[in-house]
C-alpha cells in the first residue's frame, strides 16, 4: 500500500428533489451508471428471447429501442399474467400511501441523490403504468392520479431504474406495509424479459451457469484445477496436504458454494478455509462439478429461469446419491435456497434431515430444505468444542462483519456469523446499528449489477456501506472487513479500495481456518494468503 | 401537473362537495337525497368495494414464502430466535402482525439519512410514527364515539370512551380531545407532503384529497358542536332510522350536517377505490405476515411447474474426455 493512498473523502450531494413532476423531466440514461445490454445470440443459447423475430440487437443510447410492434402488447399482457400469478405484486401496486419512509433508505439513492432512486419512485415508475393500463380510476384521471400510458420512454425509464435496484430489500424494512421493492423490481425485470431488455453481465452468467454448471463458465476440468490450485498455497503456508474429491457418489454431503470464491482472489482464501475446515473435521463430502455454482444468476431475471439454474443442486444430490447438502457463504444463494427451493422442487424426500456428523445436531430448521449453511455449520462445531482454535493468529486484525442483505432480511442470519467470528478473532467492532443486521445494507453491486461498465453506480451505491466501515475504521482502526457473501467478495474490494483504501475484505471461512489448529499442521507463521502474520497489512 | 394542480383539484373536489351539500342540504326537499339515498349508497359501495378488493387480492396465490427478516432466524437450539421480528410460528406471526398493525412497528424504525460534512448521518425520526399513529387512533376513537348515534340505549363503553375523551372539560359542550389530535394530526401529515421536497416529489392528488377530506370531515365536525349547532334529537332520530333500515327524515336538521355527511359519504364511496385500502392490505401483505418456514416446512405453490433442468447426462456427454483425463468420475466410459 503507497503510503498516502489516494482515497475520496466523500461525496457531496444534495438530498434534494428537483421541482415539478417527474413525468415531465427527460430521461437521461448515463454511462458508468447502465449496463450493456444482453448479446442475442447468449439469450438465444438458454431459450429466452433474443429479439431475432423482430429486430435486431438494440443500442442504449438510441431513441429507438428496437421494439417489436405489438410490444405493448406484449409487455402489458405479461404484466397481467405476473399480477395474477403474485399476490405481493397486486398488493404492492395498490397499497402504497407514499409515507416516505423509504425514501431515504435506498444505497443507491444516497449515493447518487437521483430522486427516482427513491424506491417510492422506484415502484411509481410501475405502478403508475399499473393504473394507466389496469385501474379504471387510472384510465379516466390520469396524470391527476399518477396513471400513465405504458410509452417506449415509460419503458426506457423503467429499464434504466430496474437495473439500479440490487433488491437488497432495505426500504422493505421500513415500509409500513412491508412493500417490498425487489418484489417490484423482479416483476419489472421479468416483465422486460418479454421484450430480451435484459443486460450481458446477467445473460452471460446465466448461459455460463446452464451449460457447464457455474457463471464463470469454467469446464469440469478447470473448475477442478481451481479449487487444487489453493492446495499448494495451502501446504505452503499451513504444511497440510489435502485431496478433496469431485464428483464422488457415495460422499455423505454434497458442498456447494458460489463459483467467485474457486477464481478471484479475496474469495479464494475463502475457499481454502472450506478446504482446511472440512479436511480437519475428517468430514465425508464432495465437490461437484455439475452443481458448481451456488448463486442463482436466473433469479435476476425470470422465475423460471432462477428455479431452473437451481434444480442442478438437488439434481447432483440425487445423483451422487448423498445425504444432505451443505453451503457456503453466498448472499442472494441464500435468499433463494431460503425462501424458493423447496417450493420449486420439494419434497425433498431422496435426501435425510441434516445431522452434523461431528457433533450430532439435527438441524431442525433445514427438516425439509435438506441444506445446512456454511455459519450454522461452524457455529455448531465451535459451541460444541469440536475445533482448536487459536483466535491470536487473527490479532493483527481489527474486524467488523458487514451482514450481507440477503442472508439477513431473507433469512435472519445474524447471530451465527457473529458467534463465529467473535470465536475466530480477539478484536471484533460493529458498524453503526442502522448500518448492520436487518437494518444492512447493499455492498452496491448485487442482483447482477457486478459488471465493470457500471461502476460509477456501484461505487455510488457502495458509499453508505463505506462510509459506515470508514466510521469503524476511524474509531477503532478497524482493517478488515468480513462477509459471508461472494458478491460483496467481488464488490466489496473495488468499492473499498475507493473509499478506504486501507480495509481488507474477507470471508468467514477464512477468519476461521486462520485460526483453526489443524493436526499435523507446520509453523504457522504465514496465513493461508501467504503474507506473514504478524506483519500483514491488509488492503483490499 | 405539478404540487399546485393537485392540491387545487384535490381541494377543489371537497370544496364542491361542501357547496353542493350546502345548496342541496339546504332545500327540504333535496335533505332524503343528502340524509339518507348517500350515506346508504355510499356504505353500499364501501361494502361491496372493499370486500371486492380483497377478494381480488386474495385470488392471486402467494407463490413463495418472502417475508423481510428482521431478527434473528430459529436455527440452533442455544441462539436466540426473534419470535416476533422473524417468526416461524402462527403465534410469532400474529405477534408481529399486532404489533405492525396497532403500533406502527415498521414505521418506528424510520430514521433520517442526511449527508453532513461528507458523512451520512442517521438521526431518529419518530414525527411520522407518532403522526400517523395519532391520525389513526384519534379517527378509530371518533368513529366509536359516532356509535353512540346509531345504538339505543348507548352502550356503556361508548358511554365511558364519550367521557374519557372529554376528559379535560374544556368548554361547553366539552371538547373532545381527539378532535383535536385529529386536526393536529393532519394538519401534521399535510404540512410534511407540502413542506419537505422529498414528500412534495412523491405526493400525488390521491394523498392529498384524502387528506382534505378527512380534514374536512373533523372542521365541521367540530363546527357543529360548538359553532353552527344542530339540533341533536332529529340527528340521531336520523340515524337510528338509518341504522334499523326505517330511515325517516326528521325536519329542522342544519345545512351543515349534510355536509358532515356528504363528506363522510365521500370518505366511504372514495375508500375501495384508493390508497385508503392499506388499511385491508397490510393484513394480507407477504412481506410481513409470512412465518419464514421455508427451510423447515415445504410450502405449495398452487402454479408450480416443471422445467427443464440442464440434464447431467448431456453434461457429461459433452465434456466426458475432459473430466476423464481430469480424474473426475463419469457415469459411463
Amino acid at each position: 500500500m503507497a503510503k498516502n493512498p489516494k482515497y475520496y473523502e466523500s461525496l457531496n450531494i444534495d438530498y434534494k428533489p428537483p421541482r415539478g413532476n417527474w413525468m415531465d423531466r427527460p430521461i437521461d440514461i448515463k454511462s458508468g451508471i447502465y449496463c450493456y445490454p444482453a448479446r442475442p445470440q447468449v439469450l438465444k443459447s438458454v431459450g429466452m428471447n433474443d429479439r431475432s423475430d423482430w429486430g435486431k440487437y438494440w443500442v442504449i443510447e438510441d431513441e429507438d429501442w428496437e421494439l417489436p410492434d405489438d410490444w405493448k402488447e406484449r409487455f402489458l399482457a405479461k404484466m397481467r399474467d405476473m399480477l395474477d400469478k403474485y399476490r405481493t405484486f397486486k398488493i404492492y401496486m395498490d397499497i402504497c400511501v407514499r409515507c416516505g419512509a423509504c425514501a431515504d433508505k435506498c444505497h443507491y439513492f444516497l449515493g447518487s441523490g437521483d430522486p427516482m432512486n427513491m424506491p417510492v419512485m422506484r415502484a411509481e415508475l410501475l405502478r403508475s403504468i399499473y393504473r394507466g393500463e389496469f385501474t379504471k380510476t387510472g384510465k379516466m384521471l390520469g396524470r391527476l392520479v399518477g396513471a400513465r400510458k405504458l410509452t417506449k420512454k415509460a419503458l426506457r425509464q423503467l429499464w434504466y431504474y430496474m437495473f439500479q435496484c440490487s433488491e437488497c430489500r432495505r426500504c422493505s424494512t421500513f415500509c409500513p406495509y412491508g412493500i417490498d421493492t425487489a418484489e417490484i423490481t423482479i416483476m419489472g425485470r421479468e416483465i422486460m424479459n418479454e421484450l430480451g431488455m435484459n443486460i450481458a453481465w446477467i445473460q452471460e452468467s446465466v448461459s455460463k451457469c446452464i451449460h457447464t454448471g457455474n457463471h464463470l463458465g469454467l469446464q469440469p476440468q478447470a473448475y477442478k484445477e481451481c479449487v487444487e490450485a489453493m492446495l499448494m498455497d495451502i501446504e505452503d503456508n499451513v504444511g497440510i496436504i489435502i485431496e478433496p474429491t469431485f464428483n464422488r457418489k457415495g460422499a455423505e454431503i454434497l458442498f456447494v458454494t458460489p463459483s467467485g470464491d474457486v477464481f478471484a482472489d479475496p474469495g479464494i482464501f475463502t475457499l481454502a478455509g472450506y478446504l482446511m475446515l472440512f479436511e480437519h473435521l475428517g468430514l465425508d463430502y464432495t465437490w461437484s462439478t455439475y452443481a458448481s455454482e451456488g448463486g442463482d444468476f436466473g433469479y435476476f431475471t425470470a422465475n423460471e429461469m432462477a428455479k431452473r439454474m437451481n434444480g442442478k443442486i438437488y439434481a447432483e444430490a440425487k445423483r451422487l446419491g448423498v445425504k444432505w447438502i451443505l453451503g457456503g457463504e453466498c448472499g442472494h444463494m441464500w435468499r433463494v435456497l431460503n425462501q424458493y427451493m423447496t417450493t420449486w422442487h420439494g419434497p425433498i424426500d431422496f435426501l435425510e434431515e441434516p445431522v452434523s456428523p461431528i457433533t450430532g445436531t439435527k438441524f431442525e430448521n433445514a427438516k425439509a430444505h435438506k441444506m445446512v449453511h456454511i455459519m450454522e455449520f461452524t457455529a455448531d462445531l465451535i459451541k460444541n468444542n469440536k475445533l482448536k482454535l487459536d483466535p491470536s493468529r487473527n490479532d493483527h486484525l481489527k474486524v467488523t462483519y458487514h451482514d450481507s442483505c440477503n442472508p439477513s432480511r431473507g433469512m435472519g442470519l445474524f447471530e451465527e456469523p457473529r458467534y463465529v467470528i467473535k470465536s475466530v478473532c480477539n478484536h471484533f467492532y460493529e458498524m453503526p446499528e442502522n448500518t448492520i443486521r436487518e437494518q444492512t445494507y447493499c455492498c452496491g453491486s448485487g442482483s447482477g449489477l457486478n459488471a465493470s461498465e457500471n461502476m460509477e453506480l456501484r461505487l455510488r451505491g457502495g458509499f453508505p456501506r463505506q462510509n459506515a466501515l470508514r466510521y469503524v475504521r476511524d474509531k477503532y482502526g478497524v482493517n478488515m472487513l468480513a462477509c459471508i457473501c461472494a458478491i460483496d467478495r467481488a464488490a466489496l474490494p473495488p468499492a473499498a479500495q475507493y473509499w478506504n483504501p486501507d480495509v481488507g475484505v474477507t470471508g468467514v471461512t477464512e477468519l476461521v481456518a486462520n485460526a483453526l489448529i489443524m493436526e499435523g499442521e507446520g509453523p504457522r507463521t504465514h496465513n493461508i494468503r501467504g503474507f506473514e502474520i504478524a506483519t500483514w497489512e491488509p488492503e483490499p | 401537473m405539478g404540487v399546485k394542480v393537485s392540491l387545487g383539484v384535490s381541494l377543489g373536489a371537497v370544496l364542491a362537495i361542501v357547496a353542493v351539500a350546502l345548496v342541496g342540504g339546504g332545500v327540504a326537499s333535496l335533505q332524503p337525497v343528502f340524509g339518507i339515498i348517500v350515506p346508504y349508497a355510499a356504505f353500499v359501495i364501501f361494502l361491496v368495494g372493499f370486500v371486492y378488493r380483497v377478494v381480488d387480492w386474495g385470488r392471486s396465490p402467494v407463490p413463495y414464502r418472502i417475508p423481510t427478516t428482521c431478527g434473528q432466524q430459529k436455527s440452533l437450539p442455544w441462539i436466540k430466535h426473534d419470535k416476533i421480528e422473524n417468526p416461524s410460528s402462527t403465534l410469532g406471526v400474529i405477534g408481529r402482525m399486532i404489533l405492525e398493525v396497532f403500533a406502527f412497528r415498521s414505521l418506528f424504525r424510520h430514521t433520517k439519512a442526511e449527508m453532513a460534512s461528507g458523512n451520512i448521518v442517521y438521526g431518529a425520526s419518530k414525527w411520522i410514527w407518532l403522526g400517523a399513529l395519532v391520525f389513526h387512533y384519534s379517527f378509530l376513537v371518533i368513529a366509536v364515539r359516532h356509535l353512540r348515534l346509531f345504538l339505543e340505549p348507548v352502550p356503556f363503553l361508548i358511554n365511558g370512551l364519550d367521557l374519557v375523551d372529554g376528559m379535560f372539560q374544556i368548554g361547553a359542550p366539552t371538547l373532545y380531545l381527539t378532535d383535536l389530535l385529529l386536526i393536529g394530526a393532519l394538519s401534521y401529515l399535510l404540512a410534511r407532503r407540502l413542506i419537505v421536497p422529498k414528500m412534495r416529489y412523491i405526493s400525488l392528488a390521491n394523498d392529498y384529497f384524502p387528506l382534505f377530506l378527512i380534514l374536512g370531515i373533523g372542521i365541521s365536525g367540530v363546527l357543529m358542536r360548538f359553532f353552527i349547532r344542530v339540533d341533536i334529537v332529529s340527528v340521531k332520530e336520523l340515524t337510528m332510522g338509518l341504522a334499523t333500515l326505517h330511515p325517516v327524515m326528521p325536519e329542522g336538521i342544519g345545512a351543515i350536517f349534510f355536509v358532515h355527511v356528504a363528506l363522510v359519504s365521500t370518505l366511504f364511496a372514495y375508500f375501495p377505490f384508493s390508497k385508503l385500502m392499506h388499511a385491508g392490505g397490510v393484513f394480507l401483505s407477504p412481506g410481513r405476515n409470512l412465518s419464514n418456514t421455508s427451510r423447515a416446512k415445504m410450502h405449495v405453490n398452487p402454479w408450480e411447474y416443471p422445467v427443464k433442468i440442464h440434464p447431467y447426462e448431456e453434461y457429461e456427454n459433452e465434456f466426458r474426455e475432459k473430466m476423464k483425463n481430469a480424474g473426475i468420475p463419469v457415469e459411463r466410459e
